[in-house]
């Protein structure tokens, strides 16, 4: 491999992109429509694969697509393509604004007020082009170095589904018939490991870990990585079957994002009108217990959630959706806070066609005071789960019922490992009986949560 | 789409682009383009080249173009019928679920289609074209009786034209069953926690086969020896009553496929036969690493995407028993008929699917209907423990999509009805499951 070099810059036909949107939204207005919003992603990939110290996969490419949204009066369609050519844009809007014939008058309908747009100005910290300043070589190594430390790690790691090191970076262009026009690059690079042991008996387990990061100064070293891919995945060996219980369960930090991604969908603006969430109608109320603050932030720094407007141009902002455990805000893009009579909290997710959707900003359960080891420390039999398999939460009964795999917890310490259980409950209760949040709130993704302790729940297995 | 009665959205997008994948031994280099100007498909071949340590040792070889198939021969892509008739679709679900019964408070109902081409040239001198048609309608529904609420979806479709909404499956019969499904819903108890004994209806709890032995025995897994299933092959993996295939060649359906991602034809293949591992869904890459045949599994979402062994109608053959005599000789167990989705560690085995209309049976009776748990089970020794198996083969409606390594590609599953002697329920009633337990 020593030949292998990575060209980094794929040479294209410059177009100008924020002229590009304006224009078709200006095209979209002369063929007829009453609003329009265009919005053009373009996108640049870079991804290495390495298996036992060899490269396995390099895959690099770029890509960009239009997407634009017309409304006639209160009917709305959209349309994309990847096609830039004169003849594709056109096919395009022409589709667009045929289409907006068949839909219904939607009196909701319509892209944002002209004084609710704008940008975050400042510094947010989110392009760096060094996530593409190594060469070709030196990105592999990455990959190479964090699944090296984790086969270097433990004689029981044996195989591996490889080290990997992946960069991205995107433009994103948002115009619209108010004369919004905002602009966004933004850039991401990880590396990671999936390691596989085996124990005597043959049995195998595989666990992963990653560390990710706008620019390449703040991704973790390649070897502790790997390093902690090797443990998560040791400590799965020898995993039995628990028995059937009502035991005290702790959430560590990566399966515990999964309760907030469940209290999203319930406070998610969509949900909410359509009745379709348990906690509809229930701003004001207390839905969990004093200790749990749920804070949605598009706006930090460097964050893997942050934008300078939303889907739909609205300036992002910090919205505290739970405080002490009372409800206070849903999470909301126009057409949802139209439906309900409320405000846009600046949440729209727009897609290249479609209606927008509802996404989080950097999106968090604030932190406790205790430490994952003093909560753990307080249970004398319970469960510590650390992966969900499925994904069993309803949100309209409440109903929850996952997959698990993690460690059994006796005597206040982590013990052996085990699998093949389920852990069951009703969100409605869950939600109240959070009863420990640790202090190490972390963010990986845009979605964040401490260790959690939940009780009341049943864990089904022998 | 159509949600509260009216049309709320309609879309449709264009894209295009071509990949190309450079294979070194196991090396693969892969590069993409969505600009098809000559400049930029060589500038993409010359990226995904640098994988490659030098030429290439074999000369390309003449292309060929094989007869191919015609599983899927609509006259009319609904692609380019009538938009006004897939409004119509959308309004008579709408309309239908909610004449099902006054407690259905909110009704979702979608219809989309595209047409997909695809050409395909490789040094090995394959040369195939194929056009793709998929459509698919979904339903979903709300009912609420207070405090009570409850939710149901259907859905179905297939590599069909538009036709097939007005005649084989109409938005009726989504709607209704929908419908049926969020109603049930709200007089469910809770679900037992354990292990027990569980029947599976026919049809789309098919899944658990997807995720139980289908991922397991894609090729690409077996040669890293990264699957449960690596060195089974020929080894007891069932009950001698399950015969499981994958085939990719059943007219009409979702998961099927004239030609697979790398030009070759898809095939029946027979993964367990008696309870026996037979072997494994290969693409390209696997079968010459590994020195099988090629089953025409090799698949990828889309042009930006590299092709690797998945599955495509993945069912159990039907067996001999009397679908009312396996309930019958159930003492105390859970009949699931309905699942939403289900994942694997492919690695452990361990895997869930998640029931969503499942009953009680005591005394070898259906009785009341229970809330939404997931099964787990390990996925190499499931199948041994199933003692009886149904008459009733079924695919499913046509709406499966499977993900793996973040690309998503249509599947279709099926199952007769069949009893697994023990399997664990996710429930939530400790004691007594069959009784009420707060």
């Amino acid at each position: 491999m020593a030949n292998t070099t990575v060209e980094t810059a794929i040479p294209r036909v410059e177009t100008d992109l924020r002229e590009l949107a304006q224009d078709m939204v200006r095209r979209a207005m002369a063929g007829g429509a009453t609003a329009a919003e265009a919005v053009v992603r373009e996108g640049d990939e870079f991804s290495t694969a390495v298996r036992l110290g060899q490269v396995e996969t390099l895959k690099e490419s770029g890509s960009r697509a239009i997407g634009i949204r017309v409304f006639f009066g209160k009917r709305a369609a959209s349309t994309y393509s990847s096609d830039f050519s004169p003849e594709g844009l056109d096919r395009m809007l022409k589709s667009a604004l045929e289409l907006s014939k068949i839909t219904s008058e939607d009196p909701f309908g319509g892209i944002p007020e002209a004084d609710q747009l704008g940008s975050l100005s400042g510094e947010l910290d989110l392009y760096h082009e060094d996530v593409y300043s190594l060469p070709g070589a030196e990105r592999i190594d990455y990959a190479r170095r964090a699944e090296q430390a984790a086969l270097d790690f433990d004689p029981r790691i044996k195989n591996s589904e490889g080290g990997s090191f992946d960069a991205a970076t995107g433009h994103k262009v948002l115009a619209n018939s108010h004369g919004f026009v905002g602009e966004y690059r933004r850039s991401y690079c990880s590396v990671a490991a999936i390691p596989i042991a085996q124990d005597e008996q043959g049995g195998m387990q595989r666990d992963y870990w990653f560390s990710v990061a706008r620019n390449l100064g703040r991704l973790e070293p390649a070897e502790q990585v790997g390093r902690i891919a090797a443990e998560r995945t040791i400590r799965r060996l020898g995993a039995r079957k628990a028995k059937t219980a009502q035991v005290p369960i702790i959430f560590d930090p990566m399966v515990a994002g999964s309760i907030l991604e469940h209290i999203f969908e319930g406070v998610n603006g969509d949900s909410v009108y359509r009745g379709a969430s348990f906690l509809a109608g229930k701003l004001g109320h207390k839905i969990a217990g004093e200790n749990v603050t749920v804070i949605d932030d598009g706006t930090i720094p460097g964050g893997f959630g942050t934008s300078p407007f939303d889907g739909e141009g609205i300036p992002t902002r910090r919205t505290l959706v739970i405080e002490n455990g009372v409800l206070k805000s849903y999470l909301l893009n126009t057409y949802t806070a139209r439906k309900l009579g409320l405000q846009s909290t600046a949440n729209a997710s727009r897609g290249l066609a479609g209606t927008p959707g509802i996404g989080p900003g950097n999106y968090f359960l604030q932190a406790g005071r205790k430490t994952p080891k003093e909560v753990i420390g307080e249970i004398k039999e319970g469960l510590y789960v650390t992966e969900f398999l499925g994904h069993g939460a309803n949100l309209v009964t409440g109903d929850y019922s996952r997959g698990a795999s993690g460690l059994w917890i006796s005597g206040g310490e982590l013990t052996y490992p085990v699998e093949e259980i389920t852990v069951a409950g009703n969100l409605k209760d869950m939600f109240f009986n959070i009863s420990e949040i640790a202090n190490d709130l972390e963010f990986r993704g845009s979605v964040a949560s401490p260790t959690l302790r939940i009780d009341g729940l049943t864990v089904g297995g022998a | 789409m159509v949600d509260e009665c009216m049309v709320k959205s309609a879309s449709q997008g264009i894209s295009a682009g071509c990949g190309i994948r450079v294979v070194s031994g196991e090396r693969t280099g892969y590069a993409y383009t969505d600009d098809l100007s000559a400049e930029r498909i060589l500038h993409a071949a010359r990226t995904a080249a640098l994988i490659a340590s030098g030429p290439a040792k074999t000369p390309t070889v003449g292309f060929q173009q094989k007869a191919a198939r015609s599983l899927y021969p609509v006259t009319l892509p609904s692609v380019d019928a009538e938009i006004t008739a897939k409004v119509e679709l959308v309004m008579r679900a709408d309309s239908a679920a909610r004449s099902y019964d006054a407690r259905i408070k909110e009704v979702r109902a979608s219809y989309a289609d595209e047409l997909r081409h695809i050409l395909i040239v490789t040094s090995d001198g394959t040369f195939a074209e194929d056009s793709q048609p998929l459509a698919r309608m979904n339903v979903s529904c709300i009912a609420k009786a207070e405090p009570l609420s409850g939710r149901g979806s259907s859905g179905g479709g297939g590599r069909v034209a538009l036709d097939f909404f007005f005649g084989e499956k109409t938005p009726e019969y989504f709607a209704k069953e929908a419908a049926r499904q969020s109603i049930l819903q709200l007089d469910a108890r809770e679900a037992p926690a354990g292990e027990m004994e569980v029947v599976l209806g026919p049809g789309w709890p098919g899944v658990l086969l997807h995720e139980a032995v289908g991922h397991g025995l894609e090729a690409d897994f077996n040669r890293k020896k990264t699957s449960a299933f690596a060195g089974l092959v020929g080894r007891r993996v069932a009950s001698e009553k399950c015969t499981v295939v994958d085939n990719g060649t059943m007219p009409w359906r979702r998961g099927s496929l004239n030609v697979d991602d790398e030009g070759q034809p898809t095939q029946e293949t027979v993964l367990i036969e008696n309870g026996i591992l037979k072997g494994y869904l290969s693409d390209k890459l696997s079968s010459k690493l590994m020195g099988i045949a090629d089953t025409g599994n090799g698949r990828r979402e889309s042009y930006e995407h590299i092709p690797m062994p998945r599955m495509t109608n993945t069912y159990m053959l039907a067996g001999e028993d009397n679908p009312e005599d396996i309930i019958r000789s159930v003492k105390h167990g859970v009949y699931a008929v309905n699942f939403g989705g289900g994942q694997v560690d492919i690695t452990n085995g361990k895997f869930v699917f998640s029931a969503s209309e499942a009953y009680m049976i005591e005394d070898g009776r259906i009785t009341a209907p229970i809330r939404g748990a997931t099964l787990i089970g390990n996925g190499p020794d499931v199948l041994t423990r199933v003692s009886m198996v149904g008459n009733d083969l079924k695919l499913d409606e046509g709406v499966g999509t499977c993900g793996k390594d973040g690309q998503a590609v249509p599947v279709g599953v099926g199952i007769p009805t069949i009893k697994v002697d023990r399997l664990t329920v996710g429930g939530t009633a400790k004691k007594d499951p069959g009784g009420f337990m707060q």
